[in-house]
């Protein structure tokens, strides 16, 4: 059996349990916790304080795996454990909440440190009326025109499924610009 | 029992609010990565501050603060090395070369400087002795921690916001492609943006203008957002390859069986 491993990581709350959640094949095993932070709290009740794990299983000889990773600053010592081996990241951002783009800029250079892997960045609740334009956004996280930014929305398969697929084309064209 | 402990567990801003809160008298010791600090107190008032090979004479503060010149430094070092602290204060005084104004509000600010350079400080381990008290042969002052507590949990507040935008002095900068020109720049801005080059990391920067941590990450993060550098991984630093990388992501290292891997996944994501 040959496995590979696709990493989603992003602030707090961003949707990486659900992104995962709406592909695998198995019920996301998600270590969560009550929240104790007051001002975490208010955005939700339990969070994932070691990782997520969903699965793709192509066929009897290939299977892929999604890890997420915790959102909270505090358990980032998990996230280069998490990192090792990936064939490409997704950065997920809430495009709601604007306070947490700091954030997603700062999770984004820290993976790009760990690996020169792939990655793309979805936009999440995009169907949200508050969300932010990508073009905002992509400003925000001040990303250059060259990373791909995706619109998404965790609960819905589609979008979800075209982050992946985009992902593991930007894979397919890193090989061959490295050849 | 002593007050010790680790900088991880309480911090400065935490152990300076203890020490005014319980007026305590004495001299708090840490050992931090690189130097170690003594700031000694006064029924909880700071008294006096030293940090590292920096020996906080009376004569190197004036100097610094340029009250005296270099000659005058020199003379003093030579001919006054029994002299206590307070006894050279009353020469210089009596001698009309500095007030005792300039002498108490320079010696605050330098340990009230000091002081802010322990705030940055989050390694390191900490005692404080109750016995060790205020050097006698220096000129001791008496500040009131209140204010320094405000303004270190300030700057600690600036710090993690600073860490957030740059995680990691290990990474060097570069300029990006907009032009520097017609752009106002501040003397330690100019400091760093000499050195902005893919072979220094921004620790290294950082050491060679004797800029703390949250100074030199103020001015990248300023250089950051005006858009004229960007991070960079530092060129001497092992750079994991993506030849490397895809060692570790594929079961199989043939480029064609790869390929067919991505496909096969890309083909059964459609399907989902």
């Amino acid at each position: 059996m040959q496995t590979v491993k696709m990493v989603v990581t992003g602030p707090f709350s961003a949707g990486k349990t659900q992104f995962i959640q709406s592909v695998s094949e198995i019920d996301v095993v998600a270590t969560e916790r009550k929240i104790s932070s007051a001002e975490e709290k208010s955005v939700k009740s339990a969070t994932t304080v070691a990782m997520d794990f969903g699965r793709i299983t192509v066929d009897d000889e290939l299977v892929l795996y999604l890890f997420g990773t915790p959102g909270q600053k505090r358990f980032d010592f998990m996230w280069e454990i998490l990192s090792e081996g990936m064939l490409g990241f997704i950065v997920l951002v809430d495009s709601t909440r604007p306070e947490t783009f700091r954030e997603a800029r700062s999770i984004l250079e820290t993976f790009r440190a760990y690996a020169p892997t792939p990655f793309v960045v979805a936009a999440n609740k995009q169907d949200m009326e508050d969300a932010w334009e990508l073009e905002d956004m992509r400003h925000a996280l001040r990303l250059d025109k060259s990373t791909k930014m995706l619109p998404c929305i965790a609960t819905d398969k589609e979008t979800v499924k075209s982050v992946l697929i985009e992902l593991l084309t930007g894979v397919l064209e890193n090989m061959d610009s490295n050849k | 029992m002593a007050l010790r402990g680790n900088l991880r567990d309480f911090t400065v801003t935490q152990l300076l609010n203890l020490i005014n809160l319980a007026s305590k008298t004495g001299t708090l010791i840490v050992d931090g990565s690189s130097e170690q600090a003594y700031i000694s107190f006064r029924e909880g008032k700071l008294a006096y501050a030293r940090i590292g090979k920096d020996d906080g004479s009376l004569a190197s503060v004036l100097y610094k603060a340029n009250k005296i010149n270099v000659n005058q430094y020199k003379a003093i070092a030579d001919r006054a090395g029994q002299m206590t602290d307070k006894e050279l204060g009353l020469l210089l005084i009596n001698a009309g070369y500095v007030s005792q104004d300039d002498i108490l509000i320079n010696l605050q600010g330098y340990f009230t400087d000091l002081i802010r350079k322990l705030f940055t400080w989050v390694e390191g381990v900490f005692r404080f002795e109750n016995d060790i008290l205020p050097p006698e042969d220096r000129i001791n002052v008496r500040l009131d921690l209140e204010n320094i507590i405000i303004e270190g949990s300030r700057q600690l507040r600036e710090l993690e916001q600073l860490q957030d935008e740059i995680p990691s002095l290990d990474m060097a900068l570069k300029f990006t492609e907009r032009p520097l020109t017609n752009v106002n720049l501040s003397v330690d801005e100019w400091k760093v943006v000499k050195f902005v080059d893919p072979k220094n990391s921004m620790r290294q920067i950082a050491k060679t203008n004797k800029l703390t941590e949250i100074e030199v990450r103020r001015i990248v993060y300023g250089l950051l957002q005006a858009g004229l550098v960007e991070l960079v991984r530092p060129n001497d630093a092992p750079v994991p390859t993506a030849a490397t990388t895809n060692a570790k992501a594929f079961p199989t290292q043939d480029k064609e069986e790869q390929k067919s891997l991505i496909n096969k996944l890309i083909g059964r994501i459609r399907k989902i």
